[in-house]
């Protein structure tokens, strides 16, 4: 896995509270067996018409939103289905942090595995952002803070272990397997 | 020793190596379910690391999501015409075959929506942590089972360790006490559930059903229950193993004999949380008080009973879900036009649902206009309710009846929705697109679904009887 750590970039302001892994990636595209491209087909639905030409009001689509790597989205973000392809596509179109006031429990452990950052604000800096799209904020997963342009800082919760396989770039499959002594031991256990 | 709850009892029995101040507990995982659609990219990952499945004989697949459920042609055999489903269907029968994986291919006897199979073979037992990449994997909690959904990432994890990092939830005792009315099904219970809690209610936690009105149930219907705990946003639901569990797993063909039986079941007798034992949260619920349910809009918590108004939209989202289902706010549901009704999912598929279904359909017709599809949960419960005559009553009221799959609930199998049409299904979300790009969703129950399929209408089934 890439190391993650610093993230600084132009926001993008999607205010729509209960995104689901539906809109973020439609079952249709889940038939590919890899995960490489998922990206163009990200919120296909909101961003393109039945033709499949660009719906000029979707925020991903305004010229302002390309190049952004930091999704501002509302409550609850990543709600419903467990697929992966969701972090996979945000990640692939270019995605590398999602803030909300709340992430659905499977997409954030998702995210993180995928060296998407979820990060969970509370509701005056969420406003703030809301209120200012396309505002330059850094995100340090290190300092777990997110900076605004103006210097606020506000931080934010990361899991430990999450945090630490960002920083140094570990997969948490190597980790796993290297607990093998322990998982044979358990299994022993319980076969006696 | 100090009270627990059932989950903690779990929890705590299939801890490789508990929580530390730097990394999560590592838990033993009993069984995991795999189908097409979340696990090829995980094989892929096994291969280039060289990686073997540590357990095989704890891995089941299936193939249901991307599968048709169109009739088979004259070999008795399902054409599968899509291309990219026909290579992942490909994909998963190389892995299987490659990793010495149990697989239920598509139309062999034991095939059918993971949900469905897992506790129809008795795989799905009580005490158990099942996984699957799939977030209705919930359903098994039914079974006093700790099961939960997970990435694909984690399945490469549980495919190679047999072992998953997990960050201990919290837990919420939904208790429903009272007895259900007449008309009032397991769905209308869930559905009144996901509506309190809303859609991220139950972020972070993992739900305990319980009280009289759960105990009441069947276990067809305590998988209704646990399988909706994900859409109002928890991993997992559980309800206590009972008598009722004990005679549903009894003789399956995967379910403990002999004296190994008697052994389990003494070890289930003392699964269920201890008196006084504390949960984070608890919601009460009155049975006598639950009406039959129907959503309204876009996510699986808006909810209504069939009677009631629309609620008036509070903000935007609110606003944008009742724009893209084209209704307004403070009108009634009851009478509004449909142009499909889909009876199926790993929600509501069992033959308790299609018999349900079915005496509503006897000696009726389906409206003219309204297409109906009856999709079993799987092979077997084809087979049953065929046994039963339950398929000429769909096709006599003028339904489809199809091979078993996942269908118009995920519409990635030509199973779908129209743009703008509106469907009564009996699935478990209502996601914009969700069953066919446009379309647009009302969940409800079997009796609810066949009720208005008949009328054309969306209709209270309580004035069909
Ligand atoms: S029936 Fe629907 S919810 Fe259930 S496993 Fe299949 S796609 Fe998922």
């Amino acid at each position: 896995m890439e190391k993650v750590n610093l993230i600084t970039s132009r926001t993008v302001v999607l205010p729509v509270e209960n995104v689901d892994t539906d809109q973020i990636i439609p079952a249709r595209f889940l038939k590919a067996t890899s995960k490489i491209g998922l990206g163009k087909n990200l919120f296909a639905d909101w961003r393109f018409d039945a033709d499949g030409k660009p719906k000029a009001d979707f925020i991903l689509n305004r010229p302002e939103a390309s190049g952004a790597a930091i999704l501002v989205a509302g409550d609850n973000f990543g709600c419903g289905s467990s697929r992966e392809h969701a972090p996979w596509a945000l990640h692939d179109y270019g995605f590398r942090a999602v803030v909300s006031t709340s992430i659905a429990d499977i997409f954030r452990n998702n995210a993180l595995k995928n060296g998407l950052i979820p990060v969970v604000v509370d509701r005056a800096v969420h406003e703030k952002l809301l209120a200012a799209p396309d505002a330059i904020v850094t995100i340090s997963v290190e300092d777990q803070t997110l900076t605004l342009a103006d210097g606020t800082r506000t931080s934010f919760p990361i899991d430990p272990f999450a945090r630490f396989c960002l920083l140094n770039g570990v997969d948490e499959l190597e980790f796993l397997l290297a607990q093998e002594p322990a998982i044979a031991a358990f299994e022993k256990s319980r076969a006696g | 020793m100090k009270p627990r709850t059932m989950f903690q009892k779990i929890w705590e029995a299939h801890l490789v190596r508990p929580a530390s101040a730097d990394t999560p507990a590592i838990l033993y995982v009993d069984l995991h379910l795999i189908h097409e659609v979340t696990s090829p990219q995980a094989f892929t990952w096994l291969r280039e690391k060289n990686l073997k499945v540590r357990r095989p004989e704890r891995t089941v697949a299936t193939m249901d999501h991307s599968t048709p459920t169109t009739p088979r042609g004259r070999d008795g055999k399902i054409q599968v015409l899509d291309n990219a489903a026909a290579l992942q269907i490909a994909a998963l029968e190389k892995n299987c075959a490659d990793f010495g994986i149990e697989l239920h291919a598509l139309g062999s006897d034991g095939q059918g929506i993971v949900h469905v199979i897992g506790p129809e073979l008795g795989l799905t037992q009580p005490g158990a942590i099942i996984v699957c990449g799939d977030s209705h994997t919930s359903t098994h909690g039914a079974f006093g089972a700790l099961a939960f959904g997970i990435g694909t990432s984690e399945v490469s994890h549980v495919l190679a360790t047999q072992s998953l990092l997990q960050q201990p939830p919290k837990t919420l005792a939904v208790t429903i006490e009272g007895t259900l009315r007449p008309g009032v099904t397991a769905k209308d219970v869930i559905l009144a559930v996901v509506a309190r809690l809303g859609i991220g209610g139950g972020n972070g936690h993992v739900i305990e059903y319980r009280g009289s009105a759960i105990r009441a149930l069947s276990m067809e219907e305590r998988m209704t229950v646990c399988n909706m705990s994900i859409e109002a946003g928890a991993r997992a639901g559980m309800i206590a193993p009972d008598e009722t569990t004990f005679a549903y797993l009894e003789g399956r063909p995967r379910a403990p004999k002999g004296a190994a039986w008697d052994k389990a079941v003494a070890a289930w007798r003392s699964l269920p949380s201890d008196p006084g034992a504390a949960f984070d949260r608890e919601e009460k619920f009155d049975a006598d008080k639950l009406e039959p349910m129907i959503t309204y809009g876009t996510n699986p918590g808006m909810g209504i009973s069939i009677g009631g108004p629309i609620p008036a939209p509070s903000n935007a989202t609110a606003e944008k879900a009742l724009a893209y289902m084209g209704l307004t706010g403070e009108k009634k549901l009851l009478g509004h036009k449909i142009d499909v009704v889909f009876i199926g999912s790993c929600t509501n598929s069992r033959l308790s649902d299609l018999r349900a279904a079915a005496g509503i359909f006897k000696g009726r017709k389906v409206a003219e206009g309204v297409r109906v599809l009856v999709v079993p949960g799987s092979q077997a419960i084809k087979k049953a309710a065929e046994a039963e005559g339950l398929d000429r009553v769909f096709r006599e009221a003028g339904a489809d009846w199809r091979e078993a799959g996942c269908s118009m609930c995920i519409a990635m199998n030509g199973d779908q929705l129209k743009p703008g049409q509106y469907a009564v299904s009996t699935s478990n979300r209502n996601f914009e697109g969700r069953q066919g790009a446009g379309g647009r969703t009302f969940l409800a129950s079997p009796v609810t679904a066949a009720a208005s399929a008949i009328t054309g209408r969306i209709t209270d089934a309580r004035e069909m009887v």
